[in-house]
């Protein structure tokens, strides 16, 4: 599946004085784990709302799959996990799914056999009796991401789906955005948590003050590495020539010795890593270890954010 | 209509389990119980003087009934602005129709789940406390109050006037200002009744009109009026020899504007909802 299920241009919400998102345009493919990224107050949750058709844009249009957004068809479609995942708190765990699948316009009988599937899926089949007000937020969380997924939907809007969640329930969600991914179901995952995001997304946005600022496959993170090298004494020639081959930083070095004896510096690329180890034996260096770290996608975010923004 | 009538299902759930209904059916049962209790001293020292001839027996009997569907009609009507006065406001301040809101129904078919959820508990708790009374009544004095095919559904159109402004009120105020909201105007109402009742007393016709204008404003008590009316013999309502016998009876083309005000408050809440940012 390739098509683009969510596309936007130039959509805008505004609040009164306040801009909630000020210019939001993104294309979803299909099949893909997109990641929607940024600091609180970015936008991210209003922008989901405006694709649920829960509010609508002051300007600019959007599309979900194939249709405008808050189209009532396609919403059968669509799964959705809020941030602030609140229910009916004095319906028990199974009630709260007969009553989506009712919703949904499912059979009694598919309902019924769709929320036994998916309680046993998040495990709560013992809880699904007790009314969810005496559950704990991780279990409640695991109940809203069943209800999220009892229509089958092509696409799956999780904000913030692991929040509170302990490593375990963290484990399982990631599994099931694996299993989504696997059967080809669309997910938008809005997470603070960025290792949760390099670990189940394809592509990531980062958004800031309502706009996307990047964008980028999650492969691309490797692009950067960080290169230490422990090495015999460093000439300054070789240096130069070490350098030539590495990326300027910030502050207008390319690499920079620590201790004599150690050699750090960025490159955009790691097949530059060898030409760099010939580069110091051929000026007689002798190397004793390479050290490659990748950057990470956090540390890609507070690059492209500033460290300004961290989020949390 | 399957998402109004889930909606509905869904409101009913709610007012059985989570127990407000059941605080109500106790406070209706007090109120019964107190009513019967009361009715059966005053009846036994009636009969034991025996004094009353039998047309001062039957007005007495009348206005008692009358006292009591008073009473049940005012807890009626706290019900009917009490018990939705959340539903749509409290849901969503918690984010809780979110989830209900991206299901493949339309906003208006919320709306007119609650509204119709709540009506039909409202409508059952009237049913019980006016059908309590006038049990009663049968029972121990076997008597039946003239006109109730045609007072009760009044008292039932007045309890559904402040239901939906409850309903309309909560697609836009949070829960305290629709609260105050709907209180008022039934406040409104009750004073702008009396203000037409003293002015038609003493012949002024300004405060006629305020009353009038505060009838049009929120028509339920002029509504109870008329189902007041309605339950009572005609030489009662004549002569205005009991509390429940306005002077000024308001007309009945209140009915047709209470029904009124009932689609278009439906329909401001529906519209509201339907462009509400979720």
């Amino acid at each position: 599946m390739t098509e683009h299920v969510i596309e936007t241009r130039g959509l805008r919400k505004q609040f009164g004085a306040k801009t909630a998102v000020e210019d939001l345009s993104l294309t979803v493919r299909g099949g893909e784990v997109f990641g929607f990224l940024g600091p609180n107050g970015a936008g991210k949750t209003t922008s989901i709302k405006m694709l649920l058709g829960l509010v609508a844009p002051t300007s600019g249009s959007a599309s979900v799959l194939g249709a405008p957004v808050g189209d009532r068809r396609t919403r059968a479609r669509l799964g959705f996990l809020p941030e602030h995942f609140r229910f009916q708190e004095w319906l028990t765990g199974r009630e709260l799914l007969h009553l989506h699948a009712r919703l949904l316009g499912l059979t009694p009988r598919d309902g019924k056999a769709r929320a036994e599937a998916l309680l046993a899926r998040v495990d709560l089949v013992d809880a699904a009796r007790r009314p969810i007000r005496t559950y704990s937020k991780g279990m409640m969380q695991r109940v809203g991401l069943a209800q999220a997924l009892l229509g089958d939907p092509a696409l799956v809007f999780l904000d913030e789906p692991t929040s509170g969640m302990d490593p375990l329930g963290r484990l399982l969600v990631r599994d099931v955005i694996h299993e989504l991914r696997d059967r080809g179901t669309t997910v938008f995952l809005n997470s603070h948590l960025l290792g949760e995001v390099e670990a189940t997304c394809t592509r990531v946005a980062f958004v800031k003050e309502g706009r996307i600022v990047h964008e980028m496959r999650v492969g691309e993170t490797t692009g950067d590495a960080e290169v230490e090298i422990r090495a015999g004494t460093i000439p300054r020639e070789a240096l130069d020539a070490v350098g030539a081959l590495a990326r300027v930083l910030d502050d207008g070095h390319s690499a920079r010795i620590e201790g004599r004896t150690t050699l750090r510096l960025t490159v955009t690329d790691e097949e530059r890593i060898p030409a760099i180890a010939r580069a110091l034996v051929e000026r007689a260096v002798p190397i004793y270890e390479i050290r490659v770290a990748r950057l990470s996608l956090e540390a890609r975010f507070l690059e492209v954010m500033g460290e300004d923004q961290r989020p949390g | 209509m399957t998402g109004v009538l889930t909606i509905a299902r869904l409101t009913l759930h709610e007012a059985l389990r989570r127990r407000i209904l059941t605080a109500a059916l106790i406070v209706g049962a007090a109120f019964l119980a107190l009513y019967g209790v009361g009715l059966h001293f005053i009846l036994r020292e009636n009969s034991n003087h025996g004094n009353m001839t039998l047309l001062e027996r039957r007005v007495f009997l009348n206005i008692m009934t009358l006292a009591g569907l008073y009473a049940a009609n005012l807890l009626t009507v706290m019900t009917a602005v009490l018990l939705p006065v959340d539903t749509l406001s409290g849901e969503i301040t918690s984010g809780v129709i979110q989830t209900l809101a991206v299901r493949p129904i339309r906003r208006r078919d919320i709306v007119l789940g609650k509204w119709l959820g709540h009506w039909i508990v409202m409508g059952g708790y009237l049913a019980l406390l006016a059908g309590g009374v006038l049990a009663i009544m049968a029972f121990s004095a076997h008597f039946t109050p003239p006109g109730i095919q045609r007072g009760l559904p009044l008292m039932l159109l007045e309890g559904t006037v402040l239901l939906t402004v409850s309903i309309m009120g909560g697609t836009r105020l949070s829960t305290v200002t629709n609260g105050m909201l709907a209180f008022g105007l039934f406040g409104l109402a009750f004073i702008g009744n009396w203000v037409e009742q003293i002015g038609t007393m003493a012949g002024n016709d300004a405060a006629q009109r305020v009353g009038t204008v505060a009838s049009l404003i929120m028509p339920c008590d002029a509504l109870w009026q008329l189902a007041a009316t309605q339950m009572q013999p005609s030489i009662l309502r004549d002569l205005g020899a009991s509390p429940f016998s306005p002077i000024s009876v308001p007309s009945t083309t209140m009915v047709f504007w209470g029904i009124g005000y009932i689609l278009v408050a439906l329909a401001v809440g529906v519209r509201a909802f339907h462009r509400r940012a979720l």
